[in-house]
């Protein structure tokens, strides 16, 4: 267990572990540790359940031992476990699952593809590798892909800046928006970004003016955009590319104007306090659909994206489509219109103020 | 000190006064401690020399020793920008509806409340209409001494509505900028202003519109991230912090100190990010020689009607007439520092 989630222990999990939820120790473990990245402590009961299956199993391979019975019996409890769990998880518990390391990221949905062709750069200053955007064929529909890319091992996720975009980044996506629009293809949005980088170089170089020419100039592109929180939806970072006739977002992710470890360290001074702050920023897929910001919550396999990305993704390609069918063929003067509005009404006081008219 | 903004309730990624140590950020000479005791007198955020306070206010707020333009309280700026007697607000009544509950110290719902009461403003941002140099505009003017100047869902709504009232009748649209970016009380709705905002700043565009963006110190995070930077010109006043992520944040995650005037107004124009650096006392006559080159006097129509429109309705064809000549009017030449001055 990293330092970064003992600091975070929530109720639950101290709860847990005063329960005797020990975390899982033995060799196998160890296996699972050193390959699958941090644990989250809520989901200390789970690992160690799958742990012992997998020691079951190997010892059935190796012996002439029965023990499928058993397997069953810790299977159906496993499922019970996991069920009562992602359930009952906090908003910082999403969080946790949002960033865990073996979620789906961009790279995968690229992989539910039947084709994609990545295109590089903004042709003004560089290739930014935290930004992916390529032409991609998905069953029956063709449509300009945008998307952060954390990256999958240690070394990707440095070279992407862990999904943190520069100027860069934005206006190479804004050149492949502009690109579908004049090919008159639809743009999918995959968010996935603690935030946009903060550097020197990237204020060099105007991000804060990316980001803003790239929400303005989403409202007037005339092909339809859907956009999807695949795991974090980090602040103007996030909105860089979120812009959309659709905002959907996956079960487990969440979307907010700073960080819950930002938002406790200015508020109280101590980024402990995270878990409380993300119960207060009403970040979860719930509450933003209840808030009006998302459309539609994909829902996730059970026990959250990671334990089984194969489902998860087939469930997004399906979902997308949808939305694809959905938009096709609006009269583009209608979709930014309605575009615009769906923005303007995120929000809107009504009754509040003078009607303004002609 | 009732003007000078609670550094605490400065949202994302501000910086806050009262936390500045003198140390191996201190370059960066953004917010030290501003009060002396007593009160009479202060030292200069940007050059550290005292100042008589008196002599500060009769200044504009501009310190004498190096010109540093001061944050300016919002009643303040739209005083000495408009025409006297010119100024009529509008939605000055609106107010924020905390959908989240949100509670830091005390709940927010009675943060806004105290603060509407103790500036005698229901938010952080100010609008209406007034004239500079005789030209009509539409106004809007975010206070710092507001939650510092954060923006929420009645900032958002505002300055969309400002927006929509330039269009409708025609006038170009003024904004004044001094912010922390957006206030993190209100969560993801705060964000989507961002949106909203640009929206309705679009639909502006599409008719014709003309709007000038005055960024002030300080100006960061998702209020530059957003309308600010998207206005058809943008200024800034010299010495004003302009970013996005604060200076604070880029130092923690580099964990380096930060290059001298990194992040000024001067850094800004100089990478190409800004039309033109204004000092406070040329603000009136060179917004109102730019305000001459906003098309005609009426771009309007209905507000939902005209939210998609994407063509210049014909309505526009006339124009402002100005009998000056065009010698007398001048050339526009913003204010920009040599490269001498500002190294
Ligand atoms: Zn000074």
């Amino acid at each position: 267990m990293s330092d970064k989630f003992r600091k975070s222990k929530s109720d639950k999990s101290s709860s847990a572990a005063k329960t005797g939820a020990k975390p899982a120790s033995g060799p196998a473990a160890g296996k699972r540790r050193s390959s699958e990245g941090p644990a989250m402590p809520f989901e200390h009961k789970i690992l160690e359940i799958e742990d012992k299956i997998q020691e079951l199993k190997e010892l059935a391979d190796s012996t002439s031992f029965d023990v499928s019975g058993e397997i069953v019996s810790l299977e159906e409890q496993l499922r019970e476990v996991i069920s009562k769990t992602y359930n009952d998880l906090t908003p910082w518990e999403r969080v946790n699952v949002a960033r865990h390391p073996k979620r789906p990221v961009t790279s995968d949905y690229i992989q539910m593809l039947d084709d994609f062709v990545e295109l590089h750069g903004d042709r003004t200053f560089g290739d930014d590798p935290a930004m992916v955007t390529g032409m991609a064929t998905m069953g029956d529909r063709r449509f300009v892909l945008i998307g952060h890319r954390k990256g999958r091992t240690v070394k990707e996720r440095l070279e992407c800046n862990f999904g943190c975009a520069h100027p860069e980044g934005y206006r190479k996506a804004w050149r492949k928006m502009k690109l579908a629009e004049k090919l008159g293809l639809p743009i999918v949005c995959l968010i996935n970004t603690p935030g946009a980088y903060p550097g020197i170089g990237a204020e060099e170089r105007g991000q804060a003016m990316a980001i803003a020419e790239n929400i303005i100039g989403m409202f007037s592109l005339k092909v339809p955009i859907v956009v999807l929180v695949i795991g974090e939806g980090g602040s103007g970072g996030a909105l860089g590319i979120g812009v959309g006739d659709r905002v959907l977002m996956m079960e487990h992710a969440y979307y907010s104007v700073i960080s819950p470890e930002g938002c406790a360290a200015i508020l109280w001074k101590n980024g402990e306090r995270s878990p409380e702050a993300a119960e207060a920023l009403k970040l979860t897929s719930e509450d933003l659909t209840a808030l009006g910001v998302v459309d539609e919550i994909i829902p996730e396999p059970l026990g959250g994206a990671h334990r089984a990305p194969a489902e998860a993704i087939a469930t997004v390609k399906e979902t997308l489509l949808r939305h694809l069918e959905e938009l096709d063929g609006i009269p583009a003067d209608e979709l930014i219109r309605a575009r615009r509005l769906k923005f303007r009404n995120i929000a809107s006081i009504e009754g509040r103020f003078p009607v303004v008219s002609g | 000190m009732s003007k000078e903004p609670d550094p605490k309730e400065v949202a994302e990624q501000t910086e806050d006064p009262s936390e500045r140590k003198p140390g191996r950020l201190s370059r960066l000479r953004f917010s030290k401690k501003k009060d002396m005791p007593g009160g009479l007198w202060l030292k200069c955020e940007n050059c550290s020399s005292l100042i008589y306070r008196k002599e500060l206010e009769a200044a504009g707020r501009v310190c004498p020793s190096c010109s540093f333009h001061f944050t300016l309280p919002g009643r303040q700026r739209v005083q000495s920008l408009l025409d006297p007697g010119s100024w009529e607000e509008v939605f000055a009544d609106i107010t924020g509806l905390d959908r989240l509950s949100f509670t830091d110290k005390i709940p927010y719902s009675e943060k806004l409340a105290k603060t509407a009461e103790r500036l005698g403003q229901n938010e952080a941002l100010i609008c209406g209409r007034g004239s500079i140099e005789g030209r009509s505009v539409i106004l809007a003017v975010l206070d710092f001494s507001f939650m510092g100047g954060s923006m929420g869902e009645v900032v958002g709504e505002k300055l969309a509505l400002a927006s929509d009232l330039a269009r409708v009748e025609g006038r170009p649209l003024v904004i004044f900028t001094s912010s922390g970016g957006a206030r993190m009380h209100e969560g993801a709705l705060s964000l989507m202003q961002m949106a909203k905002t640009c929206s309705a700043l679009q639909s502006l565009s599409d008719a014709g519109g003309m709007s000038i963006c005055v960024m002030t110190h300080p100006t960061t995070g998702g209020v530059t991230a957003s309308f600010a930077s998207v206005c058809d010109l943008v200024l800034a006043e010299p010495g004003a912090l302009i970013g996005f992520a604060g200076p604070r944040v880029i130092a923690a995650t580099l964990k380096q100190e930060l290059p001298p005037g990194f992040q000024r107004a001067e850094f800004l124009i100089k990478k190409g990010m800004l039309d033109g650096l204004v000092s406070r006392s040329e603000l009136r006559p060179m917004l109102g020689r730019l305000l001459d080159y906003a098309k005609g006097s009426h771009v309007g129509g209905d507000v939902e009607d005209d939210l998609a429109a994407d063509e210049v309705p014909n309505r526009l064809s006339g124009g402002r007439t100005d009998s000056r000549t065009p010698s007398e009017r001048g050339k526009v030449r913003l204010d920009v520092p040599s490269a001498e001055s500002s190294n």
